[in-house]
């Protein structure tokens, strides 16, 4: 039995969901595979999105094939913690921002 | 960084048995990974030979200025193995009468051969049809003697092929060693002034890309425009191509995977990325490789790890290009390295 929840070696083994359901996992894989190519935005700025998206859902995962594809690509790791950064702070900024929910309860609250 | 190759630190990997050793080892006489001969069966090759001979690669000698952490060659300033004029003559014989239409003189800093220049120029006259010189740049500036190395290139139409594995500092010197970066800019500034990598001009400056690290190289396309936007933009400089090159587990980039415990993991992905596609053109299908002494070799990385051709012709003296077609390439789990996605060779991808 694995003893954790996530483990390195399982990444390698992602292509095999599509053994439990082929139509849905094949049709992912296309897709996944179309989204990453150069296109309006080239195949270097999608990993960068890539890679902030990685940490906002933090999955190690993701982080680890980003944080490779990156350094395959040639990105440099001040590119690469400025998208982290920039995914931190739409992820603080939604937070925050629910702070404008929580002064119009309590003013409405408030005599 | 280390200032010593392998061989003078005495490091266990400077043996070319353990580095075979570690190649055939555990990973993949478990099963876990299968061998290269089973993956070349499963695709349908049955024995790796060669097509016709095209490149003759010469190895001068194992000294270098430089002492790269990844090196395949475990170069560096202490290694004395180093090409004689006796050996060269035998060389120069078998140019002039090869059919093989590229020369490609490799090292080490194959400039710091005493016989360097006087070998070029008895080569230039050969009427051979491309002719490398794979020079590291640094050289260029390490020292007085080697700075009119341009010129001297330029007058015997020299195809200089040049490594930089980034057009950021940073990343350059992480590899290389420090201060590398600013001279090889300096280096690549004099190359152009010369005439070389310069639209129009028939002088040929190409770009080696090895990766930095225990990772594969993206898309060859795709890094050649950023290179050539970043230097141009920040230096003003020009090349022609740039050739990504796949690090091979051998010598101090082995000796780097196991150090830092990528080395299943790297090999893992060369397995993954394994392409049948590649194989048809990997670089010992058309070419011979010549060692500082003499010794033929399917490849520069079967002559690092002492894998000489399986041939009745081993040494330049005897070479026979009709008997050598017959041979069969010398193959290891290093191979993989060769046949990784768009493949590797000296000259960039092969698919
Ligand atoms: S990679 Fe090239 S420049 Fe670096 S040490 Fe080896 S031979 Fe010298
Ligand atoms: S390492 Fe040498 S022998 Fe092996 S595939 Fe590459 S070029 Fe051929």
């Amino acid at each position: 039995m694995a003893s954790e929840y996530y483990n390195p070696a399982d990444l390698r083994k992602f292509g095999k969901i599509t053994e439990w359901s082929e139509a849905l996992g094949e049709k992912f894989f296309d897709y996944y595979g179309k989204v990453f190519e150069e296109g309006a935005l080239s195949a270097r700025e999608k990993s960068l999105i890539a890679l902030a998206v990685a940490h906002v859902v933090k999955c190690p995962y993701c982080i680890d094939a980003y944080t490779k594809d990156g350094l395959e690509r040639g990105i440099t790791k001040e590119e690469m913690m400025e998208a982290v950064h920039a995914g931190a702070a739409i992820e603080s900024g939604a937070t925050l921002v629910h702070g404008v929910q929580m002064m119009n309860k309590y003013e409405k609250l408030s005599m | 960084m280390a200032t010593k190759s392998l061989k003078a630190r005495e490091k266990d990997l400077a043996n070319t048995n353990r580095q075979l050793e570690i190649l055939n080892g555990s990973l993949f006489e478990s099963g876990e990974l299968p061998f290269f001969r089973d993956k070349l069966t499963a695709s349908g090759h049955e024995v790796l030979r060669p097509h016709s001979l095209e490149i003759l690669q010469i190895n001068v000698g194992y000294m270098c200025n430089q002492v790269c952490e990844h090196c395949h060659v475990d170069a560096g300033p202490d290694r004395k193995e180093i090409m004689t004029l006796e050996t060269m003559e035998e060389c120069l014989e078998v140019i002039r009468t090869t059919g093989a239409h590229t020369l490609d003189l490799t090292g080490g800093a194959p400039e710091m051969n005493p016989n360097f220049r006087w070998f070029v120029e008895q080569a230039a006259e050969a009427g051979i049809r491309d002719f490398i010189v794979r020079s590291n740049l640094t050289i260029i500036r390490a020292n007085k003697k080697y700075h009119d190395l341009p010129d001297f290139f330029a007058k015997h139409g020299v195809h200089v092929v040049s490594s930089l594995p980034h057009y950021t500092r940073g990343k350059t010197d992480k590899q290389r060693g420090d201060g590398v970066f600013d001279k090889s800019i300096k280096a690549l500034q004099e190359l152009n002034k010369a005439g070389y990598g310069i639209p129009g001009s028939s002088l040929q400056l190409d770009l080696v890309y090895n990766p930095s690290g225990a990772f594969l190289p993206g898309n060859q396309e795709a890094l050649e425009r950023d290179f050539k936007k970043a230097l141009k933009e920040d230096f003003g400089i020009e090349f022609n191509s740039l050739f990504t090159i796949t690090n091979l587990p051998i010598a101090r980039f082995l000796d780097y995977l196991i150090a830092s415990e990528n080395y299943e993991e790297y090999m893992t992905a060369l397995v993954d990325a394994y392409n049948p596609a590649a194989v048809s053109n990997v670089m010992c299908t058309n070419t011979i490789s010549v060692s500082w002494d003499g010794w033929l070799y399917d490849c520069d990385f079967n002559q690092m790890l002492g894998l000489k051709v399986n041939n009745s012709v081993q040494h330049i003296r005897d070479f026979q290009e009709n008997l050598l077609k017959d041979r069969e390439i010398v193959i290891s789990q290093h191979c993989y390295g060769c046949t990784a996605g768009a493949g590797s060779s000296c000259q960039g991808v092969v698919t």
